[in-house]
């Protein structure tokens, strides 16, 4: 044996040894928000207690991201390792067998301290598909000196019609302050959802048992009337343009009286750094009209492993550090208790540090509770999801109908007309997917 | 007095070259005076022009929080290369359809121009699954090839007109003094449409690093461009304006500096042939 060739199967076992040691990367596709852009800041926590598991990152608009991993776990084109997916998404995918059971995470992870309705909704048949990051509901945050100055004490639980008093009394266009902002832009998750769970309160549902379409039922009526009353009496100018930014916007600017939206959105309205009215702001739970339901949505952005991944082990070590107690005191320890993500686990909500630090932290936990994705209304439904119907036709269905809402909140067409065309579309819809034969 | 009337005219036209001017760049504007906006201020109505606390600190946060130079470098390599590969297919094209036409050459143009008719999201899933098959998912050479043929029906044309410019007879001189159909193209044809080939390069240059939608879905985390870049910076939930508009900036500047200094070519190329 040569002296070159000695040298070169060196070289070859030195390149095998490195290529063993070399570390296994994890591509995480995520959405840009305060609390996953925080993860990705302290994931150097991670990386530093596993060296041998390197994280790269896709931020992108929900969306496009939404789109962009359908494509890929649907086509197992394999891009991603750990995906932000949502409980619209996670029921469905599960059902397909896309995503990876996480029915064996360790002991300390503590799966039965994760809040009950959120991990109801990431389950499917009890097992769970996905790892909540954080869970959000929606509820009423109000102008405390405004209502003061109008005489109105809120209750912790109102009626809609309190909130039609209250949306009056507050409401003074002159100053360009209006009494309530609502979400007005059409999509699947802008309007559509506002309004799907406001008309859950009043009794509606989009379909029977049958999956028959229900836009055409009283309690529809009734809710859709009310909610283009509000909008147009006491709403800002423009709301059929106005998604959550725009209010939150709104809000941040001492705009509006009252504002019903996800309750993620107190830290913001209540961080002095971007609000003018961080400290006039006050919390209630989400609207009912006496039948024993509230107009509150459930929502958890999630990490899931797509079915398929080479790299399931480290995905799964990730998911289960990501969403853990630990995380949530490391949160803690770099940005401050009122930071760490909400809505997923009973023991945050135990924590006299936290129940300081976040003012909303307890209306937070009681809107979550009040959700029962299972039976989001007030008859019994076919499906599962309060502000969407967790079926794979929801999200082009959805957005086609918030078309038709928000073109009757911008005056285009009647109430009656916008119901009747959701009725026809929805039917027209559900019949080719067979679901109504 | 008529030219009086001829200098008010050209006075009015002036005025109004600039309005529409600074009407298309209003935007671009406000996205750059944006970017050095605190978020509060971002959002602030009545909005402040020129009035506010300047502050880089959305582009320190920007550069900390993502890989600038890495998306630049794959904006960079994803356009050049759609660029140059384009060219090498679309002159030779472009020659045969101006200098050799067949009967059917008119139609064989419409039918690469309706091509762009297509919505891309129409062809997405067979075009994904045949990266995936092939391994060209989140690579730059995939998106090479995709740009260049998403863009070669407007480089062909684009060329196919500047050369139905250029005399026949000078090739045919250059045939008679027994240049090779090679030497034709490389030594005459392509230095007499130099402007041409120009323009037709630039814009292709910025309509790849624009590419949104091919760049977006057929990448992950290696070979994602600057529109992915800033599309990380978009949020329905929470007010990222701010630092939105510096990525925006950041994203936007380098083809903004190219065209700036090519204008007078680009404009040219654009305009050539255009009067006869």
């Amino acid at each position: 044996m040569t002296k070159t060739t000695r040298a070169l199967m060196g070289a070859t076992a030195l390149c095998g040894m490195a290529a063993v040691a070399q570390a296994e990367t994890l591509t995480i596709a995520t959405v840009n928000n305060g609390d996953m852009i925080r993860m990705q800041e302290l994931s150097s926590a991670f990386t530093e207690q596993n060296p041998d598991i390197e994280l790269d990152w896709v931020t992108l608009e929900e969306n496009v991201l939404r789109q962009r991993v359908t494509t890929d776990i649907a086509t197992k084109g394999g891009q991603y390792d750990v995906m932000t997916i949502g409980t619209y998404e996670v029921p469905i995918w599960a059902a397909q067998g896309w995503l990876v059971p996480l029915d064996d995470l360790p002991e300390e992870y503590d799966v039965d301290d994760l809040l009950p309705s959120i991990r109801a909704g990431l389950s499917v048949d009890d097992t769970l598909y996905a790892v909540p990051f954080y869970g959000e509901s929606s509820m009423v945050m109000y102008r405390t000196d405004l209502a003061e100055a109008a005489g109105i004490e809120f209750p912790e639980a109102p009626t809609w019609d309190f909130i039609k008093e209250a949306a009056a009394a507050m409401t003074d266009k002159e100053n360009e302050v209006y009494g309530i902002c609502m979400r007005g832009k059409a999509g699947w998750g802008e309007n559509t959802a506002f309004i799907t769970s406001m008309a859950n309160s009043y009794g509606a549902r989009w379909f029977d048992e049958n999956w028959m379409p229900q836009f055409d039922s009283e309690a529809w009526q009734t809710a859709f009337s009310d909610y283009l009353m509000l909008q147009n009496e006491y709403g800002a100018p423009g709301s059929a343009n106005n998604g959550f930014n725009e209010n939150l916007a709104l809000f941040q600017q001492g705009k509006c009286g009252m504002w019903i939206d996800a309750t993620v959105a107190a830290s913001f309205v209540t961080n002095p750094d971007d609000s003018t009215v961080a400290d006039k702001v006050g919390f209630a739970l989400a609207p009912d009209n006496g039948l024993g339901k509230r107009g509150n949505w459930l929502w958890a952005w999630s990490l899931g492993i797509p079915a398929g991944t080479d790299a399931e082990d480290a995905a799964k070590t990730f998911v289960a550090w990501a969403t853990s107690k630990e995380y949530a005191e490391l949160v803690a320890e770099n940005e401050g208790w009122a930071n760490v993500p909400p809505g997923t686990r009973t023991s945050l909500y135990e924590n006299p540090a936290y129940l300081e630090a976040a003012s909303f932290a307890e209306m937070t936990l009681e809107s979550i509770n009040a959700a029962d994705p299972q039976n989001p209304t007030v008859d019994p439904v076919p499906y599962t999801g309060i502000q969407f119907v967790a079926i794979p036709e929801f999200q082009g269905i959805g957005t086609a109908v918030g078309q038709q809402f928000a073109a009757a909140l911008a005056g285009q067409k009647s109430a009656e007309e916008a119901l009747q065309a959701a009725q026809d579309l929805t039917m027209q819809e559900m019949q080719a997917a067979g679901y109504i034969q | 007095m008529a030219r009086a009337v001829s200098t008010r005219r050209k006075v009015g036209y002036t005025i109004a070259a600039w309005i529409i001017g600074l009407a298309i760049f209003f935007p671009i504007l406000w996205t750059i005076l944006t970017s050095f906006k605190t978020e509060a201020e971002a959002i602030s109505s009545p909005p402040s022009f020129l009035f506010f606390q300047w502050t880089t600190e959305n582009y320190s946060t920007v550069m900390e929080r993502s890989n600038y130079f890495r998306h630049f470098w794959n904006s960079v390599v994803i356009s050049l290369g759609s660029t140059v590969l384009g060219l090498i297919i679309a002159i030779p094209a472009a020659w045969s359809m101006a200098f050799v036409p067949a009967k059917h050459t008119k139609n064989v143009l419409m039918w690469m121009l309706s091509t762009k008719m297509l919505p891309p999201v129409g062809v997405l899933i067979p075009i994904y699954l045949i990266f995936r098959d092939v391994g060209l998912l989140d690579t730059k050479t995939g998106l090479v090839i995709v740009l260049t043929l998403i863009n070669l029906p407007i480089i062909v044309w684009m060329l196919y007109t500047y050369f139905k410019e250029i005399p026949g007879e000078i090739l045919e001189a250059s045939r008679m003094d027994g240049a090779s159909l090679r030497d034709e193209i490389i030594h005459v044809l392509t230095p007499m449409a130099v402007p041409g080939i120009a323009s037709t390069l630039l814009l292709n240059v910025i309509l790849a690093w624009n590419e949104a939608f091919w760049t977006l879905n057929l990448t992950a985390a290696k070979a994602a461009p600057l529109t992915a870049f800033i599309a990380s910076y978009s949020s329905p939930e929470g007010l990222f304006y701010a630092k939105l508009s510096a990525a925006s900036t950041m994203a936007i500047a380098p083809i903004l500096i190219l065209g700036w200094f090519s204008q007078k070519q680009l404009v040219r190329g654009l305009t050539f042939g255009a009067v006869k």
